[in-house]
């Protein structure tokens, strides 16, 4: 059973996305990288889960072979 | 450079056995007389079974060197009378700190409680500890040291297996009925049986220097995450006897071994660090490391302990303290089976057993690694971000890792017999007892710990029932008194409650009230007669 919810969550998902977006305007690429990796560790923390983590990773990664594959 | 100070130094004597027409037969050999080597011998010793201890060298104090003995490590030198002097001469510490750039992120105390003999760590020059070890085989009339006798041949039989030996004087064979391989990371061995060590290779350089000087640092471990003297890289800094410091700094994975351990490069870098140039330099080794382990210890009746069966990074002080927990699992189990009060297949818990340590220990120090050496930018970059976020959250404080530092192992076992009742406290079944503070039948203060020594035993919390029957039970209320509460407290102690303990003093079954066919039951499991042990 998945314990990583991958249903739509937010009543206003267009919020969430302009609050990342805004959180990395006017940062460098390595600033950029540098926040991402803090959020990363903080909602890390938050969801608390090391199954939901390993299935976030395994997503994120199953998405990156799809473009691999688009662009071959 | 890389020559120490201070060495024991050791004779070859030719022994009876070389003027033997037929290799002569003992019931075990160990290969190797470092600490696991010589804790092992001397367990064996103590339990009554004679040994012959094999070293290729004849003196002690060379090469790259262990410093820190975790309280388990000590608890088990104690056992095997060899604490005293480690823990006269040592350097007892349990606060460590973690700085980055020049402030410090945290500090942690590795002991907060009272009630245990031994402390947290000590920090101790491993030719002590061997010294130590020595003197202390010496006084053991069964354990012979042979030095300068170097295995050349290994030959399985049966029963057994034969050693070929080479000396000053030439070559002899010597049969075994088990050998202990604690012959180290470069096991020849290992080689001899053609076994495979395969694991993780880390391609980061580190410094090792021990420098002398009169310091006003306390005797605290203290860690740095990229300090102004050493820009980008980390460094630890730590207190041995004598006004020794241990210095260990990260210099990359491009950095030039040889053109490191040069002083006119490692006195500038020390400077730097230390704000002066008042020291001079005991010994200086450049070293990479590797995370690996044998897939099997036991191979017919060659027993491989210590680094010889598996080697972790230096961070968190797992290489001898998991060692010498190595000695002790075995030992105990080889004088049951030579004395033919276990099954020979007892001996297949030893590779469980401490098979799942070392996979402990390697996942303990690979992570460990993980953060301290980054591999690639996106690793220092979650790493930095984990150091950056320290300073304003708790969660990312638990996630800086400069080392976890040695724990013993809980065994998940087939010789433990499953709690069928609820225990709180700190001991846990599989685990070495907590020790605690407790007064003898006549008012004598005693721990807990030298009271059990290396015997299987019950301890059995005093009430209106028959206490059990066994071949060695203390009573709590009795034999022991619990004067200040902490057994109470540790054990989830109750009047009833019953505890079987290994001869390695790990805890193999509880009960809140125990039937006497319960505790026999126990005790058969735990000399391997139980289930999966047919």
């Amino acid at each position: 059973m998945s314990t990583l919810v991958t249903e739509s969550r937010f009543i206003d998902p267009d919020r969430a996305y302009r609050a990342l977006i805004e959180a990395h305007r006017g940062l460098s690429e390595e600033e950029s990288a540098a926040l991402n990796s803090r959020l990363v560790l903080i909602l890390a923390n938050h969801i608390c889960e090391h199954v939901a983590l390993q299935e976030a990773i395994a997503l994120a990664k199953q998405s990156m072979e799809s473009l691999d594959t688009a662009s071959e | 450079m890389n020559t120490r100070k201070i060495l024991y130094q050791y004779g070859y004597r030719r022994c009876l056995d070389q003027d033997r027409s037929s290799p002569a037969r003992h019931p075990v050999v160990v290969v190797g007389a470092g600490p696991v080597g010589l804790c092992t011998a001397i367990d064996l010793a103590q339990r009554g079974v004679p040994v012959v201890l094999l070293d290729d060298a004849d003196r002690i104090g060379e090469g790259s060197r262990g410093i820190c003995y975790a309280k388990r490590t000590l608890e088990i030198l104690d056992r095997l009378g060899a604490a005293d002097p480690c823990l006269e001469k040592g350097v007892t510490w349990k606060i460590g700190k973690v700085f980055q750039r020049n402030d410090l992120l945290y500090a942690f105390d590795l002991l907060p409680e009272d009630g245990h003999k031994m402390p947290a760590f000590i920090n101790l020059q491993q030719y002590y500890l061997e010294h130590a070890l020595v003197e202390r085989a010496a006084a053991l009339p069964n354990l012979e040291i042979r030095w300068r006798n170097k295995v050349v041949g290994l030959k399985h039989r049966n029963d057994g297996a034969t050693l070929t030996v080479e000396t000053p004087e030439g070559r002899y064979d010597l049969d075994a009925d088990w050998v202990v391989a604690a012959d180290g990371a470069r096991s020849a061995l290992r080689g001899m049986l053609g076994l495979p060590f395969q694991g993780e290779a880390f391609e980061d350089r580190f410094l090792i220097a021990d420098v002398k000087m009169k310091g006003d640092f306390p005797p605290e471990r203290w860690f740095w995450f990229d300090p102004p003297f050493h820009e980008g890289h980390s460094a630890l800094l730590h207190k041995q006897p004598d006004d020794v410091w241990r210095i260990d700094l990260q210099l990359g994975r491009d950095a030039d071994a040889k053109a490191e351990q040069m002083p006119e490069r490692v006195i500038p870098r020390l400077r730097q660090m230390l704000g002066h140039d008042d020291f001079s330099l005991e010994w200086v080794s450049v070293y990479t490391f590797q995370c690996r382990r044998l897939e099997r210890f036991v191979h017919g009746r060659v027993v491989f302990v210590g680094d010889a069966a598996h080697q972790v990074s230096p961070f968190g002080a797992r290489g001898a303290n998991s060692g010498i927990q190595d000695a002790e699992n075995l030992a105990w189990k080889l004088a049951f089976v030579l004395k033919g009060e276990a099954p020979e297949s007892l001996i297949a818990s030893y590779d469980l057993e401490r098979s799942a340590a070392a996979d402990e220990n390697i996942g303990h120090s690979t992570r460990s690694t993980d953060f301290i050496a980054p591999r690639s930018a996106q690793e220092l970059r979650f790493r930095d971000a984990t150091l950056a976020l320290a300073r304003h959250a708790p969660f990312a404080k638990r996630m800086v890792n400069s080392g976890r530092l040695s724990m013993p192992s809980t065994y998940d076992s087939p010789l433990s017999t499953p709690d069928t009742d609820r225990w709180s406290g700190s001991a846990h079944l599989g685990a070495p007892l907590p020790d605690a503070p407790m007064r003898d039948h006549s008012g004598q203060p005693i721990w807990l710990l030298d009271a059990i020594g290396g015997e299987e035993t019950i301890l059995h919390v005093q009430n209106e029932a028959q206490p059990p029957v066994g071949s060695r039970v203390l009573i709590i209320g009795k034999d022991l008194v619990d004067e200040h509460g902490f057994f109470t407290q540790r054990f989830d102690a109750h009047p009833g409650s019953t505890y079987l303990v290994r001869p390695d003093q790990h805890l193999a079954a509880r009960w809140r009230h125990a039937a006497p066919s319960l505790i026999e039951e126990a005790s058969r499991r735990l000399r391997g007669f139980g289930e999966g042990h047919a």
